[in-house]
């Protein structure tokens, strides 16, 4: 039985098109079909524009016809986290403050896919500025899991896992800061990438924290995966932190790159609190990768249990600085009430701000004010050089690093009300960001109760070429990608 | 830091000239106060000699020459403007 | 030291002297083709809000970039100043809200500016106009870059934001509180706006916000190392006003010591037009502006290379050239008062001087002749018809006697209005002294001589000067038109003999 077209993965999509089996205007179609069918239970968009991307669609058609296709990503609809500039489009940030915000430019990642051919659709919802991590932050609702519609799909990319998952998008774009493109792929089932910072540009994402943000692609195979990052990935002007490097054909290279690698299990990622169930399918990935003929050796990341303190001052104290200029003067919300300039700031961002966007913007100002730099932000950037170093020890004996993505599966909407709780589901992740290192979420199976596992793979900077193979080698003995959720 | 940190909700909120209500400056206050709390263990980790990271990466001198490009349209600039007056923002009285 | 008077001027309260003690922050626009950290274009007098992009108004997800030349004309400016450039220099945010900064934080520079120490060399009046006064260092604390804010427009009910000025690049120069009068202040600024001039770093047009100064003032008792508490002046927007504004500030706070009272740390906005000041607000509490290093915006390293590159560019500046007028070319004090601070035109002296081989003689042309005209017809020197070529041609008729200076006068008036030659409009206009009979020429000396036995006896006993007694007849018989060293030398010849 064939998969409807909204299932199927950018190779054989793309294989079709090129055959002229199907048109990309039949596939936007498809998608955009399926998307209003399930969009009432999911709540995967924040906006989308059926127009424009049947345009798109329709123009990528008259390409192919004249033979003058882009490549792969050519006619693939494709749905963008909405914090990522689209002109003309709605920008949000999934916040009151940007409700009405139309962007007036694109964001290099949305150039890049723009000139690939592919159909911009949607645009997805995530926590609010990205801070969150399940989606629950949203100021138009949260978006639910496909594979169970009580729970969440994860965060702060949410929108962007559940939209896939969901048949919704072929391939989506989400942006990850602690885990954010991660957490909700293992939650929803599917591939997560979250690229070595300062391999994808990061002009035109809204930033939450900028020295961690970093866009990456949702997709259902390793290999979407690269082809997708091949399309967005690259030195960009208009990023200062994006860095100078020659982009392979990830594609290409994952047929070249085969183990047998030597991966590394940081012990202290299999500590409390990690579900049973979790650890159990990543033990047995474990033990598929030895079986492989890799080389298997417990590694020490001494500093693990200094990520979350470390990434909270970090991130929140960036946080609230970036979020400074939502004031309500050249954009964005502003207040009916204000009885000056001062009360203006004040009275706008009280509207316009969700709970924990105001939450993070205190912690932040707050290891940022005076008399509190030093023992908090001060101190945070030391440990962060050392969390860091323990990764670059660690990958003097091993190529990658294998842990669970998240110590739980899907939690329930509403099950988390405690920030802090919360904020302990990203214990798995957060480190990567510190050390600004690429990592991928791939399916490794279901809980007895069908909720997606996903299992991460920590890779060496710039090396998202190695990664993705060593992804792929996983997935290759696997069918977890197969199974799609009862919608 | 080996001091439980006090957070002064009422003046940290006035730097990030955010209106709090009382019931927001209550839960904030609790529940940072327990983030705090578990910040607090960053005061055991040795950083003597360690340098700070401000960035993922150790770079420098990214800039580009020095070749003006066309920018935005007044009405593009404008676009998302919530008071306009004369193609400038409007906003109340600003008193020096 | 003889500037003591100057740079201490103490002032007596009752039984108390007390001393002035200022320092400046001068922010200095720098000439760029884009802004600091985009490159959308940078100007003046352009239409409200057409000079931004996302970058400039700080939309979601704009991100800044360097621009190179304000990295290289900062650099420079530290290297004219003698700065230290730091070898490694990083970007911080500083956080305040304001309706003209559009991210409501400031890129700048915090604990690691570009440009350490340093010093501004000033010249204080003068004992007369022609004297040179005397000269001092007022060191610096530092120079960092930063970023321009957007530009209020206060209407009734509200105020209006322009944002085109908004991410001009901004070099803040910080002194040490090291200065003690409004003189001194304003030779301080004088001559940072000559440097900066001279080093092509910025125009320094004050009415165009290129040049702002805010100055910090206090009072102590004379021979107390505490300063006193500091009063801000700010919006002193033109260089006379920051004289007379610190010159009002130092009297207003001595009055309020005079009355018993206590100086309030403050912020006072003078008013130049009406000479008064006002406070604008009590710094109530300090403010917090939550310094932290930019994430966006990677660390700048200078080498020596790049140090060496800039150096090469820079120009001397005018009080080095100044003394080397005299020096090299024995130029009184006020010539090169008039020709060093404009750098056009001291390298018009220079090659119109060496072109001639007569620097004073040039030096006069161009402070009484070149400036007077250029000022008339309203014209910058580059597009004065009288080149330096022209100038020294001009001198050299004049030295050789080919002209006399009444004709000299009417050629140059005759050359600025057309650019055409000296020689050429001399000819034509039969300006050149008559070409002389030289016995006719001996026979008027003698002559001359002859009527005036008292000069002769004088010139003889060696009064030397006697000699121009002789002159007036002869010229007289020449109807004018005698080469005057020709008679001068003839005359010699003639009264050696005697
Ligand atoms: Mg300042
Ligand atoms: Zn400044």
């Amino acid at each position: 039985m064939t998969l409807p077209l909204h299932l199927q993965a950018i190779t054989e999509l793309a294989a079709q098109l090129a055959a002229k089996k199907i048109s990309a205007v039949e596939l936007t179609s498809a998608v955009i079909a399926r998307t209003r069918a399930t969009e009432p239970r999911v709540h995967a968009f924040n906006s989308s524009d059926e127009a424009t991307a049947l345009a798109q669609a329709a123009a990528s058609d008259v390409r192919r016809a004249a033979g003058q296709s882009c490549g792969p990503l050519d006619g693939i609809p494709i749905g963008l986290k909405d914090v990522i500039a689209v002109k003309d489009q709605p920008l949000t940030a999934s916040s009151k403050m940007l409700a009405k915000f139309v962007s007036p430019y694109d964001a290099t990642v949305t150039t890049k896919l723009k000139n690939a051919g592919a159909v911009l659709h949607g645009r997805l919802n995530c926590d609010e500025f990205a801070m969150g991590s399940s989606t629950e932050n949203s100021a138009f609702g949260p978006t639910s899991n496909p594979w169970d519609l009580a729970r969440v799909p994860g965060g702060s990319s949410g929108g962007s896992a559940a939209a896939l998952a969901a048949g919704s998008a072929i391939a989506t774009l989400g942006s990850d800061t602690g885990g954010s493109i991660r957490q909700p792929a293992s939650f929803c089932g599917v591939v997560g990438l979250k690229p070595t910072y300062g391999l994808v540009s990061r002009f035109g994402l809204i930033a939450y924290a900028s020295s961690l943000d970093q866009i990456g692609p949702f997709a259902r195979t390793v290999e979407d995966a690269a082809i997708v990052l091949g399309a967005i990935a690259g030195h960009d002007e208009r990023d200062s932190t994006s860095f100078k490097t020659a982009i392979p054909d990830y594609r290409a290279e994952l047929a070249a790159r085969r183990g047998p690698w030597r991966i590394g299990i940081p012990k202290e990622y299999f500590g409390a609190g990690l579900d049973p169930e979790i650890g159990a399918a990543v033990e047995q990935a474990i033990a598929f990768y030895k079986k492989l003929g890799c080389e298997i050796r417990e590694v020490s990341l001494p500093h693990t249990q200094y990520c979350l303190d470390t990434y909270y001052i970090i991130a929140t104290a960036e946080a609230s600085s970036n979020l400074a200029r939502y004031d309500g003067v050249r954009y964005g919300h502003r207040s009916a009430q204000a009885k000056d300039i001062v009360d203006l700031y004040f009275q706008s961002r009280a509207e316009g701000f969700g709970a924990e966007v105001k939450r993070r913007i205190i912690l932040g100002t707050y290891v940022l004010s005076s008399g509190y730099y030093d023992a908090f932000y001060l101190r945070a950037q030391k440990v962060r050089t050392l969390i860091r170093q323990d990764f670059l020890n660690a990958y003097q004996e091993v190529d990658a690093l294998l842990t669970p993505t998240s110590p739980i599966p899907a939690f329930k909407l509403g099950e988390k009300s405690d920030p802090l709780a919360m904020y302990l589901c990203d214990i798995y992740t957060i480190g990567v960001n510190l050390a600004g290192l690429p990592a991928i979420s791939v399916p490794c199976g279901f809980t007895k109760t069908n909720l997606p596992i996903g299992l991460q793979l920590i890779g060496q900077p710039y090396q998202e070429a190695n990664l993705l193979a060593l992804a792929q080698a996983y997935e290759r003995g696997h069918e977890w990608n197969a199974k799609h959720p009862n919608l | 830091m080996s001091s439980a940190p006090q957070l002064n909700i009422d003046h940290v909120a006035k730097l990030a000239r955010l209106a709090l209500t009382p019931e927001e400056k209550a839960q904030f206050a609790a529940q940072l106060g327990s983030v705090l709390h578990h910040i607090e263990q960053l005061a055991k980790v040795d950083v003597a000699g360690v340098e700070p990271s401000a960035h993922a990466f150790a770079v420098h001198n990214v800039w580009q020459d020095d070749v003006a490009r066309p920018g935005l349209t007044v009405a593009d600039a404008l676009r998302n403007a919530p008071a306009q007056r004369e193609n400038m923002i409007a906003v109340p009285k600003v008193v020096e | 030291m003889t500037s003591v008077t100057h740079s201490v001027p103490s002032v007596s309260q009752s039984s108390i002297n007390y001393e002035a003690v200022i320092g400046l922050e001068v922010h200095v626009q720098i000439k760029t083709a884009s802004k600091v950290f985009t490159r959308v274009a940078a100007g003046y007098g352009h239409e409200p809000n057409s000079l931004t992009d996302p970058v400039v108004l700080g939309l979601p997800g704009a991100l800044p970039v360097m621009n190179k030349a304000a990295l290289d004309a900062i650099i420079k400016a530290g290297l004219l100043l003698g700065c230290e450039i730091a070898p490694v220099c990083k970007w911080d945010r500083k956080q305040y809200f304001y309706p003209d900064s559009p991210k409501n934080y400031q890129i700048s520079q915090y604990d690691q500016p570009i440009c350490l120490g340093g010093s501004v060399e000033i010249e204080l009046p003068g004992a007369a106009r022609n004297v040179m006064g005397a000269h001092k260092n007022i060191p610096l604390t530092r120079i960092h870059l930063e970023e321009d804010v957007g530009k209020l427009n206060h209407g009734a009910t509200e105020s209006l934001v322009d944002y085109n000025r908004a991410g001009t690049p901004l070099m803040e120069i910080v002194s040490d509180p090291a200065m003690h009068s409004a003189e001194e202040a304003y030779a301080y600024l004088t001559s940072i706006r000559a440097t900066m001039i001279y080093g092509g770093i910025s125009d320094c047009d004050m009415e165009k916000g290129q040049l702002r100064c805010d100055a910090n003032i206090s009072i102590r008792p004379v021979g107390q190392a505490k300063l006193g508490t500091k009063v801000e002046l700010k919006n002193l927007n033109s260089i006379s006003f920051v004289r007379d504004g610190i010159e009002h500030e130092i009297k207003r706070q001595l009055a309020v010591i005079e009355r018993g009272g206590t100086i309030v740390q403050e912020t006072r906005d003078y008013d130049g037009m009406t000479g008064t000041s006002q406070s604008l607000r009590t710094k109530e509490e300090a403010h917090d502006y939550r310094y932290f290093p930019d994430p966006d915006l990677l660390p700048v390293a200078v080498d020596a290379a790049w140090k060496a590159r800039l150096q090469a560019e820079c120009p001397e500046l005018p009080f080095a050239k100044q003394r080397r007028f005299q020096a090299d070319y024995a130029l009184p004090y006020t010539l090169t008062s008039v020709l060093v601070w404009d750098r056009a035109l001291a390298d018009y002296f220079e090659e119109a001087a060496k072109l001639s081989g007569k620097p004073q003689a040039v030096g006069n042309w161009i402070a009484n002749d070149l400036l007077r005209e250029i000022g008339h017809a309203k014209i910058e020197l580059a597009s004065s018809k009288v080149r330096p070529a022209h100038l020294a041609a001009l001198v050299q008729l004049v030295e050789a006697g080919t002209v006399l200076n009444q004709a000299a006068k009417e050629i140059f008036t005759e050359m600025f209005a057309t650019g055409e030659l000296p020689e050429a409009i001399a000819e034509k206009r039969g300006l050149k002294a008559a070409p002389t009979d030289n016995n006719e020429l001996e026979q008027w000396c003698r002559d001359s001589i002859a009527a005036n036995a008292k000069a002769l006896a004088e010139f003889k006993a060696g009064k030397d000067s006697a000699i121009n007694a002789f002159k007036g007849p002869v010229m007289k018989a020449a109807k004018g038109k005698a080469n005057p060293k020709l008679v001068d030398e003839t005359l010699r010849r003639l009264l050696a003999g005697m």
